[in-house]
């Protein structure tokens, strides 16, 4: 994106753009010049098989990775160049999995995704309650609100991780393999808050291996190949077995759902 | 939902507040002439006069007492940071080599400086750069890349302090200025040879290592969580390690440099406020550092009354009491605490 001289800064798109992102990790190629948008309002689902780099790419969007050449820019500012404080209020992230090496409790952890609208001390204000409660309300965790997390299952854990990152009240979510250790209702209640999230002007970015969850839910569809996007498109234009052939290395049928979005059915001979 | 309230802090810590003032007055009133609580509390705020309570109990007892309350409170708020930071309750300045290293500063110092002309001044100093050295030195042998792996920092501590002790006594030896009981108040930490004028500067490193805890106490949960969490949460995690990494050198090199080796302190009193008050550490670190003063005036106490007139080392007592607590609290189902920390993300 040329940045134009002059132009006000809300004249730009209110997108989270990938543009050109290459990184190098321990000497690999893990992203070769990556650009795609995820724009307010959408949900768009990055696919591509392990190691194909969907994870950097998360990291790289909150400056826990910076691109050795290339930018991800917000509203078509670098990123790099925002506080972290700030970027935190306009991107969250749910991570696949967080140890937690202490015994806190799940409102607490939830209540953690206010810390970027608060200073370092100080107590949680009637809002700040009230905003962490309904996350929990959302994700229906509200009745795990007093548990400790390390006594926790992996899939609660994620939903609680997931509750902290709508209660950080950005603009966009990136979502890392949120639905990995979730059962069929739960992964439903996830997509769902998700759909909600967007409705309410949002932009979202979920990764996944789940194609039949992320052909559901997702406006657009990014596969990653070897660090490079193959494909970015409407569910229907990207789910197509050369394309998956070329991600995944398999053969697959592709039907048409009752919702008429594509149903992926991988073949085993 | 339940979350640290303004109420719930203020209550806490004015318990906790009340629980060292009664500590306290029962350790002036314990020696060679046992004092009522009542006399004591009389001789503490009484005028300046020439009562022979009074200097029992403000000339002789008093300072003590108050050092052995600052090293507490010193002690325990490092454990509390460093548990935080290195994301490991078994974290304590003892356990991890910390000590050990202010403590081999401190003797370097003491051996080396009569001949560089410096003074008793350069001790807490070189106590300060032999913590610093020795955290960074943990940093470089169990870190990877930003994790660092629970197991290596256990072990490096374990060879470090082995390494330490020895450092010391040779050193020592080698000087031919400290006889062997002299040696004893280095490696086994000891209140009775404390100088009663470091008091003002050791409260002055307190003060500036737990202000610098409280004002980034949230940022300190959301390290707990990893730095990657504390970055997508909007805290700086590298300016926030340094500072906190240098507040808690200061307090341990402060009290390293007049107390000697005492352990323990930093990793019962976190480990059990933790189990009742939770981890928040807006209010464990508070709490950590009244609790850590309680505990080792009452730690100190035993160790100048138990054996009537010969003193203990209190770095023995407080050795006796936590070995047993520790592997206690262990037992009871924190097991996991040590296990998996190896597969963090």
């Amino acid at each position: 994106m040329v940045k134009r001289a002059g132009a006000p800064p809300s004249a730009e798109p209110e997108t989270l753009a990938f543009e050109g992102v290459a990184i190098r990790l321990g000497g690999r190629s893990v992203l070769g010049g990556v650009s795609f948008e995820v724009g307010l309002g959408e949900v768009v689902g990055l696919v591509g098989c392990n190691g194909a780099g969907k994870t950097t790419l998360v990291r790289s969007a909150t400056c826990s990775l910076r691109p050795d050449s290339g930018e991800v820019c917000l509203a078509g500012q670098p990123i790099r160049e925002l506080p972290r404080r700030v970027l935190a209020t306009r991107v969250a992230t749910v991570p696949q999995d967080v140890h937690v090496p202490f015994p806190f409790l799940a409102g607490e952890l939830v209540l953690m995704g206010r810390t970027p609208h608060q200073g370092l001390f100080g107590f949680e204000s009637a809002a700040d309650l009230e905003i962490a409660r309904e996350a929990m309300d959302r994700v229906g965790i509200a009745h795990l609100a007093n548990r400790p997390v390390d006594r926790l299952s992996g899939g609660e854990r994620q939903l609680v991780l997931f509750a902290r990152a709508l209660a950080q009240q950005s603009d966009w979510l990136l979502l890392d393999e949120p639905t990995a250790f979730l059962d069929l209702r739960h992964r439903v209640d996830l997509f769902r808050a998700v759909r909600h999230f967007t409705e309410a002007g949002g932009g979202a970015l979920v990764v996944s291996h789940d194609l039949g969850g992320v052909a559901r839910v997702c406006d657009r569809l990014v596969v990653l190949s070897e660090g490079q996007v193959i494909a970015d498109g409407e569910p229907h234009e990207v789910l197509r077995p050369e394309i998956i052939h070329r991600a995944f290395g398999i053969s697959v049928d592709i039907f048409e759902g009752p919702d008429g979005r594509p149903v992926v059915v991988s073949r085993l001979a | 939902m339940k979350h640290l309230t303004p109420m719930r802090f203020a209550l806490t810590l004015s318990l906790l507040a009340a629980f060292l003032f009664l500590v306290v007055v029962f350790s002036l009133g314990m020696g060679p002439s046992a004092i009522d609580a009542s006399e004591v509390v009389r001789a503490l705020f009484a005028p300046v006069s020439p009562d022979p309570v009074v200097d029992i109990v403000r000339g002789i007892r008093l300072p003590r007492v108050v050092l052995a309350a600052l090293v507490g409170a010193s002690l325990a708020c490092a454990g509390v940071i460093f548990q935080a930071l290195l994301r490991n309750p078994l974290a304590d300045p003892f356990i991890l080599g910390v000590s050990g290293g202010a403590a081999l500063g401190a003797i370097a110092m003491l051996s080396l400086g009569g001949a560089l002309g410096l003074g008793y001044a350069a001790v807490p100093p070189a106590a300060f750069a032999g913590c610093l050295l020795t955290l960074l030195l943990l940093y470089f042998v169990a870190g990877r890349g930003s994790r660092i792996s629970p197991t290596a920092l256990l072990l490096t501590g374990v060879v470090f302090n082995a390494f330490a002790s020895a450092a010391i006594i040779f050193l020592a030896s080698a000087a031919d200025m400290l006889d062997g009981s002299r040696i004893f108040i280095w490696l086994i930490g000891n209140l009775s040879a404390a100088r009663l004028d470091a008091a003002p500067w050791l409260a002055g490193f307190l003060f500036i290592g737990l202000s610098c805890a409280l004002l980034s106490a949230r940022g300190l949960n959301v390290l707990a969580l990893g730095e990657e969490t504390a970055e997508q949460l909007g805290v700086s995690t590298d300016g926030q390690r340094r500072v906190l990494l240098v507040a808690s050198s200061l307090m341990v090199g402060a009290a390293v440099s007049i107390s000697g080796l005492i352990g323990f302190v930093g990793l019962i009193i976190p480990h059990a406020l933790r189990l009742v008050l939770g981890p928040d550490h807006r209010l464990l670190v508070p709490a950590s550092a009244l609790g850590g003063a309680a505990f080792l005036v009452l730690c100190d106490t035993l160790a100048r009354t138990l054996l009537g007139g010969r003193e203990l080392p209190v770095g023995a007592i407080t050795a006796l009491l936590g070995g047993p607590v520790f592997l206690f609290l262990l037992r009871r189902g924190e097991q996991s605490w040590i296990a998996p920390a190896g597969s963090a993300r």
